[in-house]
């Protein structure tokens, strides 16, 4: 696959804050490509970079294979969507849509065919005539996302759209950002903090923290083989869980112990294990591979429900199916599916591979 | 603790607005009552009330065997917790526990004995001499909570005490408060508009909708059988498949074929609409099923969610990750297990038995 976006030891600095650290980045043409991270991990900034809003203090940018690091956000041919809408308000959302068109004086035959096909497309054939002050939220957001679809650009990059959303509203448009993504093949960079919003939609995640990418994957690969604890601990709700212990040929901790099951250990080690809330289970069949403890609290969430234990001192969260019946204080055993946990090395916090 | 009664609140303000409908509530002793619904339905409004913040238009609000309606916050003996992290930070956890104590000007050992019996009961003793920004989260909780014990109120009433929290610190905090409240059988009203929140840590949920009440019951009786259908599309996420359905022999069924158990209480013929939960629709890529074409496929790790199209709508439908269909293609789409209930389309009320 050829790579729409190639970003290469990028750094940027503000005053004393070092917002990117050499990021890599390569975005496949046509793919789905979540930048995920917290508040203050770059990714904004990242955006802003590739954009052209911003001016790296190293590193290069390809677009194509082309070298754009110096060209003017015109010249790299890339739409942005904010999470704020930033339409004009007295614009009808016909004219809003169709104003990228206009500043570039294209014929109005060929503006009124392009409205026409992006309203299509994002079904919002209804509200053209509408100012925004009549539209509801997703509504304005999605005649924002018309204005940056009536253009071909080479990418679309959008930065946490569906922010402002309410719920409802924000599960719908994952639903419709995935469709119009399909239907036009063209490269999505999409920046979020939000894990739910980066894997539902996502070809690719690349996770961020602290100027550099940590991780990049399916979204099945990063949930499945986190590379460190931090990734393992921001992907996937409720968050992985983890009990320190020392490691050789058991994984030991306090009030708890398990064979250790393949990871390439020399001498005892201290580490971070971790175990997910599914790979773990109250209906224990097998004696070998179990963690001991004391429900602390039940939270029924209707299709499931949320069992949290303490081990030792520790706290871990167990996913149960709904029709779980458990009280505080009963001592419970739960069994843990060895072929799914993690292990971590308790300095790097690196994770550590199985032999 | 004790209980509270709501006898038909009523609550209009001046400008005419009506937030709370003839809403009549029985708060049990001991027991975590949850108030939820979108902003606007009238429960902070209630709260309010039942804290003496705000004066009923008319109605009664009982706490314990005391009529409190009328009476100022200050001598109502209930405890509004706001949000927990509002702790003074250059204070310890023990002038923290004691600063509505001394505020009230009780005597210093009275002070000392009730901070020595919240501290026991939170297991707080290890950190009394520490600062809040030594604490972990859930410790910083239940000091804020220790400060409500300490007046010994009859009710602790909290209004989305969660909310502005990050989401790893709100799960911990979740489970937090719920091992608490259920450890000292407190009485514990709380408000909030987080359908999650609310199943997880209500012993009953009260949902509410523009100052009404529109259903009441246990978590897994509002998830499993909504009374309304304002109800159902407010609990659970992805939310429910509202699917219109008739009524035939033994079955309920929709468009393209979309066969449904069917509940008790329907007439043969009647036109319903079934409320589907995502994990009791499957998908299968050939095989028996209605027809239906896949939309987008959200993979959360620990499960999958598809939204698909059929001839009944589009459907959300929750699969094991291990699941494997592409966007676009064609599957077939069933429903499996229970019964789901079944709505009138006009009154929009449960009509399944």
């Amino acid at each position: 696959m050829t790579s729409a976006i190639v970003a290469s030891g990028i750094s940027k600095s503000f005053g004393d804050v070092d917002a990117l650290n050499g990021l890599e980045l390569d975005v496949p043409e046509s793919a789905f490509f979540v930048l995920l991270g917290p508040s203050g991990a770059g990714k904004t900034t990242t955006l802003r970079v590739i954009a052209g809003l911003e001016k790296p203090d190293q590193g290069t940018l390809h677009l194509n294979g082309i070298d754009a690091t110096r060209a003017t956000p015109a010249e790299r041919d890339l739409a942005m969507v904010f999470q704020s809408y930033a339409l004009y308000p007295k614009k009808t959302a016909a004219e809003n849509i169709a104003s990228p068109l206009r500043a570039r004086r294209l014929p109005q035959s060929e503006i009124d065919a392009q409205v026409k096909r992006v309203s299509e497309l994002l079904h919002i054939e209804k509200l053209l005539q509408r100012k925004p002050a009549q539209m509801s939220g997703g509504e304005m957001q999605r005649v924002a996302l018309g204005r940056a679809l009536v253009r071909d650009p080479r990418a679309f990059l959008m930065d946490e759209p569906l922010t402002n959303l309410d719920l409802k509203l924000r599960v719908e448009m994952r639903t419709e950002l995935t469709r119009i993504h399909r239907s036009l093949g063209r490269t999505f960079l999409y920046v979020t903090n939000d894990q739910v919003e980066a894997m539902s939609m996502a070809d690719l995640v690349a996770v961020l923290r602290q100027g550099t990418v940590q991780q990049v994957g399916t979204p099945t690969e990063i949930y499945d083989h986190p590379v460190n604890r931090w990734v393992a601990t921001f992907v996937g709700s409720p968050r992985m869980n983890l009990l320190h212990c020392t490691a050789n040929g058991r994984l030991e901790g306090k009030g708890w112990s398990l064979p250790n099951p393949g990871f390439g250990i020399n001498g005892d080690r201290p580490a971070l294990f971790g175990v997910r809330s599914e790979d773990l289970s109250l209906d224990v069949r097998e004696e070998s591979a179990a963690l001991d403890g004391q429900v602390y609290a039940v939270e029924p969430l209707g299709d499931r429900t949320l069992v949290d234990v303490e081990i030792g001192e520790q706290r871990i969260v167990i996913k149960a199916p709904p029709s779980a019946m458990f009280s505080i204080g009963e001592r419970v055993r739960a069994a843990v599916d060895l072929d799914r946990v993690h292990l971590f090395d308790a300095d790097t916090e690196s994770a550590i591979a199985r032999r | 603790m004790a209980e509270v009664l709501v006898k038909r609140l009523h609550k209009a303000f001046p400008d005419g607005t009506v937030a709370v409908e003839e809403l009549n509530l029985e708060i049990g002793d001991g027991e975590l009552f949850v108030m939820l619904g979108p902003s606007g339905c009238g429960k902070t409004t209630t709260l309010r009330c039942i804290a003496g913040l705000e004066q009923e238009t008319s109605g009664q609000i009982v706490i314990g065997d005391e009529v409190v309606s009328g009476l100022r916050p200050s001598q109502r003996d209930i405890a509004m917790v706001f949000q927990f992290y509002a702790l003074y930070p250059h204070l310890t956890v023990r002038d923290n526990m004691a600063f509505p104590l001394r505020a009230a000007k009780l005597p210093e050992a009275e002070v000392t004995e009730r901070v020595n019996e919240a501290a026991r009961m939170l297991q707080l003793e290890p950190f009394l001499t520490r600062r809040p920004s030594r604490l972990s989260g859930g410790e910083q909780q239940r000091v804020a909570l220790g400060r409500a014990m300490v007046r010994h109120p009859k009710a602790f009433l909290m209004d989305e005490p969660l909310t502005n929290l990050d989401a790893e610190l709100r799960a911990d905090m979740r489970a937090e408060l719920k091992h608490l409240q259920e450890r000292l059988s407190s009485t514990m009203v709380y408000v909030t508009h987080d359908q999650t929140e609310a199943m997880a840590l209500g012993d009953r949920i009260a949902i509410m909708n523009k100052g009404r009440l529109e259903q009441l019951g246990g978590p897994m009786e509002v998830y499993e059988r909504p009374a309304t259908l304002f109800a159902a599309r407010f609990i659970g996420s992805p939310p429910m498949n509202l699917v219109e359905a008739e009524v035939t022999n033994g079955h309920l069924t929709a468009a393209g074929g979309l066969t449904i158990a069917a509940p008790e209480g329907l007439t043969r013929g009647a036109q319903v609409i079934a409320g589907v939960r995502p994990e009791r629709l499957t998908l299968t890529a050939t095989g028996t099923g209605a027809n239906a074409r896949i939309v987008s496929r959200e993979a959360l790790g620990d499960e999958t969610i598809y939204v698909v199209d059929s001839e009944a709508g589009r459907l959300n439908v929750r699969m094991p990750p291990t699941a494997r269909f592409d966007e676009e293609q064609a599957v077939k789409v069933s429903h499996i297990g229970a019964a789901p209930p079944a709505y009138d389309p006009k009154t929009e009320q449960v009509v399944s038995t």
